[in-house]
């Protein structure tokens, strides 16, 4: 499991008050986690916390899911 | 009722009579206060007077990256922001036919924009806490209009309209938003009225007197409470009933 993995992950337990085992990549958020949107803008401003990264609106619409959000954090912490 | 042991309290405009009032009231309800306003001396006098829980923020509305920062400020002073209280505000007074785009801007800016950038800022931490408690202190005026005031008066129905939709927004995390609405208030202001305008004034108010800055405080101190955790997104118009809304 990568370290960005782990750090989201942990997160979105915390945050949702989710079981660890529901959060897969594949989770999404609102479908799957039971996120409403202001939990997805918490979210975002928690990763961003997290990662020291600015998420800009737009990229943030598009993080949807668990792998989402690892995927756009990897890249940006490189 | 209405115990505010533990909660940490920012109040903007505290040097003016209103906000004086509102920051002895929260802190003599327990609460932890920061001070803020543009004159530092009267705002440390008050925080001597004070004593123990109370910390002095001076902060100029009309600079946004100041304001943005005020919210952080008082988390950090306080350990935490659980109670904002947006109380400064200003006036500049003139039919708007003669009114200059400065007069509008300025008003606009520290009364409503402040209250935008304050009750962004402050709302990170109560979001997280699952508490927290926003207040405006708006006007009679921003509800029923008055000659003269345009930008006042928008400034003022802006921050009740903004009030309902971040309501709306955050109702759901714990946090409440909510405006106090003072009519006449004695202060300097109106001590400078002669013995027939205030006469004038007084015949519009049933309870026959100008209120005052405790009467103000009492609606804040209520809403700022636990006790008032279901009340949200509503304006308390205090006003001696001189407009029943």
């Amino acid at each position: 499991m990568s370290d960005v993995l782990e750090r989201v992950t942990k997160i979105v337990i915390e945050h949702l008050d989710v079981d660890a085992e529901k959060v897969t990549e594949k989770a999404s958020f609102i479908d799957d986690l039971g996120a409403d949107s202001l939990d997805n803008v918490e979210l975002v401003m928690a990763f961003e916390e997290e990662f020291d990264i600015e998420i800009p609106d737009d990229a943030a619409e598009h993080i949807q899911t668990v792998g989402d959000a690892v995927k756009f954090i990897s890249e940006k912490v490189g | 009722m209405f115990d505010l042991t533990g909660k940490n309290a920012l109040v903007t405009g505290a040097t003016g009579g209103l906000g004086n009032a509102i920051a002895r009231k929260l802190h003599a309800q327990g609460a932890t206060v920061a001070l803020s306003g543009t004159r530092e001396n009267v705002l440390q006098e008050l925080a001597d007077e004070l004593g123990e829980r109370a910390h002095v923020l001076s902060c100029n509305l009309s600079d946004a990256e100041a304001v943005d920062a005020l919210p952080k400020q008082a988390a950090e002073a306080m350990g935490s922001l659980d109670i904002l209280v947006a109380n400064a505000g200003i006036t500049k007074d003139q039919l708007l036919m003669r009114m200059k785009d400065e007069d509008w801007d300025q008003v606009i800016r520290i009364n409503l924009e402040s209250y935008f950038r304050l009750s962004r800022a402050a709302l990170r931490g109560m979001m997280k806490a699952r508490w927290g408690r926003i207040i405006g202190i708006t006007s009679v005026v921003g509800v029923t209009g008055n000659p003269g005031q345009t930008n006042y008066c928008a400034s003022k129905a802006g921050m009740i309209g903004f009030s309902k939709s971040l309501a709306q927004e955050v109702a759901a995390r714990g946090v409440t938003v909510n405006c106090v609405a003072p009519g006449f208030i004695a202060s300097p202001m109106t001590d400078v009225l002669t013995d027939d305008q205030k006469s004038a004034i007084l015949s519009k108010i049933p309870a026959g007197d100008l209120g005052s800055g405790d009467d103000i405080a009492a609606a804040v101190v209520y809403l700022a409470s636990q006790e008032a955790n279901y009340m949200t997104g509503q304006t308390l118009h205090v006003n001696g009933g001189m407009a029943m809304i």
